[in-house]
């Protein structure tokens, strides 16, 4: 079980920025996230496009954003539990909660901060009727042991970065990648495009454009996958794996079901005091809450996620006195023993 | 000011809405879908209007003269799904006088 203040769940630039602001307070922050890598949207969609509208910085990339944050709240040392999904929530008899991932990893902590935005990013699944029934055999949405493609067949389908990538990575590893796009173009990286063309050439990969997958067939896991080119007859290609890679689409998922109130896909807070939800306890901040007047924007997360620490301290502090103190003025103190400050006033006589 | 413009959309349950936009404002037909609530909020424009998503596909049944598709919203129906040859990303067409009279329907989500 892993223990902390506050369990944030989402590990975008709103539940990035909390660590920090709680860390102020000497709260430390534990981060649940369903993608492999913290930022949310920022590294998963867009790491690569400008932001104009954060404070203080006429243009910033998305993937900088995150680095930056994570630089800023590193000093108190958040924890991660990163590719796991944030399922169940179950209130303890000390007014705790313990947050339990699809994984089944807990977390317990006297806050929760729910800042998912959108929602947890899921794969997304292409249209044939019995996919589902093949989901784990042989048909997987996201990579996540390559070792198991070792000496397979595999079908790639998608036009990504993340189909070239993969098509190139398990060149080397499975006995056939075949991968197979709905059009001639991919958009891609260059260099993935070119690498791609590179082992097309040698035969390393087989390149099916512009084709669809339609159908699966096996008898309890995938033993072919029906391939339609445009304006031909479908025929049938032997596989072991199907990996379907169109991007991911996010959905507000099990956090449905917590009890929490939902107005428009989002939670509804007490934007009067702390970001508080109908459930005492539990917060939720940015892209993921709905108040009169919200906007989704990530510097409105930064200020929710700074109210709602305030509140937060006093859950878990009941009774103890605190004023807001300046950085400027107090310096930075990290739980890992390094301090920030500033440099103290020169004083120095004239003669 | 300039004038608005009057766009017809249909929504994902079948229910046909006549609507006015603005033109100056910048304003694509994904923003005007969701400035209207055509579309639950978080079903709708979900990468924010990068082509990146298409949540806002829609089949333009008109026959307004559309800008030209570019090669990141070719791309992005390449990998959509429930797409038809009149498939366009509302997040794409931007509410300019030419818009005037068009037509949509909203694609299914997915």
């Amino acid at each position: 079980m892993i223990t902390t203040d506050i369990i944030i769940i989402g590990a975008g630039p709103t539940g990035l920025f909390t660590v920090f602001e709680a860390g102020l307070l000497k709260l430390k922050c534990h981060l649940i996230d369903a993608l492999p890598q913290p930022g949310g949207q920022c590294s998963e969609l867009y790491p690569k496009k400008p932001i104009y509208d954060i404070p203080a910085y006429p243009e910033i990339l998305a993937g900088d954003l995150t680095e930056k944050l994570l630089e800023q709240g590193k000093q108190f040392e958040p924890g991660f539990t990163l590719g796991e999904r944030a399922e169940t929530i179950e209130k303890q008899e000390d007014g705790s909660f313990i947050v339990t991932t699809n994984k089944g990893t807990q977390h317990k902590a006297p806050v929760v901060a729910i800042a998912s935005g959108l929602g947890s990013f899921e794969p997304r699944k292409p249209l044939i009727h019995n996919i589902t029934d093949f989901e784990d055999k042989g048909v997987e949405y996201m990579i996540k042991e390559p070792e198991m493609y070792r000496n397979k067949k595999v079908v790639i389908a998608g036009g990504g970065d993340s189909a070239l990538d993969w098509s190139i990575f398990l060149a080397d590893v499975a006995s056939s990648v075949t991968l197979v796009h709905r059009r001639n173009e991919f958009r891609g990286h260059l260099d993935s495009v070119e690498k791609v063309q590179a082992l097309k050439n040698e035969g390393k990969i087989n390149l099916i454009t512009p084709a669809e997958i339609t159908a699966i067939q096996g008898n309890g896991k995938v033993e072919a996958v029906e391939v339609t080119k445009k304006d031909e007859e479908p025929f049938y290609l032997e596989t072991d794996h199907f990996i379907p890679l169109f991007g991911l689409s996010p959905k507000l998922g099990p956090i449905a079901n917590w009890g929490l109130e939902i107005e428009k896909n989002a939670i509804k807070v007490n934007n009067a005091l702390d970001y508080q939800t109908n459930i005492p306890g539990i917060f939720a901040i940015g892209d993921g809450n709905i108040y009169p007047g919200k906007l989704k924007l990530i510097l409105c997360g930064f200020h929710e996620a700074t109210l709602m620490c305030q509140a937060a301290y006093q859950i878990i502090n009941p009774g103890k006195r605190y004023v807001l103190k300046y950085t400027t003025v107090s310096g930075v103190d990290g739980f890992d023993g390094t301090r920030k400050e500033a440099p103290k006033a020169v004083v120095k006589a004239i003669e | 000011m300039e004038q608005d413009i009057n766009i017809t959309i249909t929504d994902r349950d079948g229910v046909t809405h006549k609507v006015q936009a603005p033109t100056d404002m910048a304003m694509n037909l994904m923003e005007v879908v969701r400035s209207y609530e055509l579309a639950p909020e978080g079903t709708i424009g979900v990468c924010g209007g990068m082509a990146m998503c298409a949540s806002c596909q829609c089949y333009v049944i008109s026959d307004t003269e559309l800008p030209e598709i570019q090669d990141d919203e070719e791309a992005m129906l390449s990998e959509a799904f429930y797409v038809k040859d009149n498939s366009r990303l509302g997040c794409q067409i931007q509410m300019t006088p030419e818009m005037e009279g068009l037509e949509v329907e909203l694609a299914p989500e997915s």
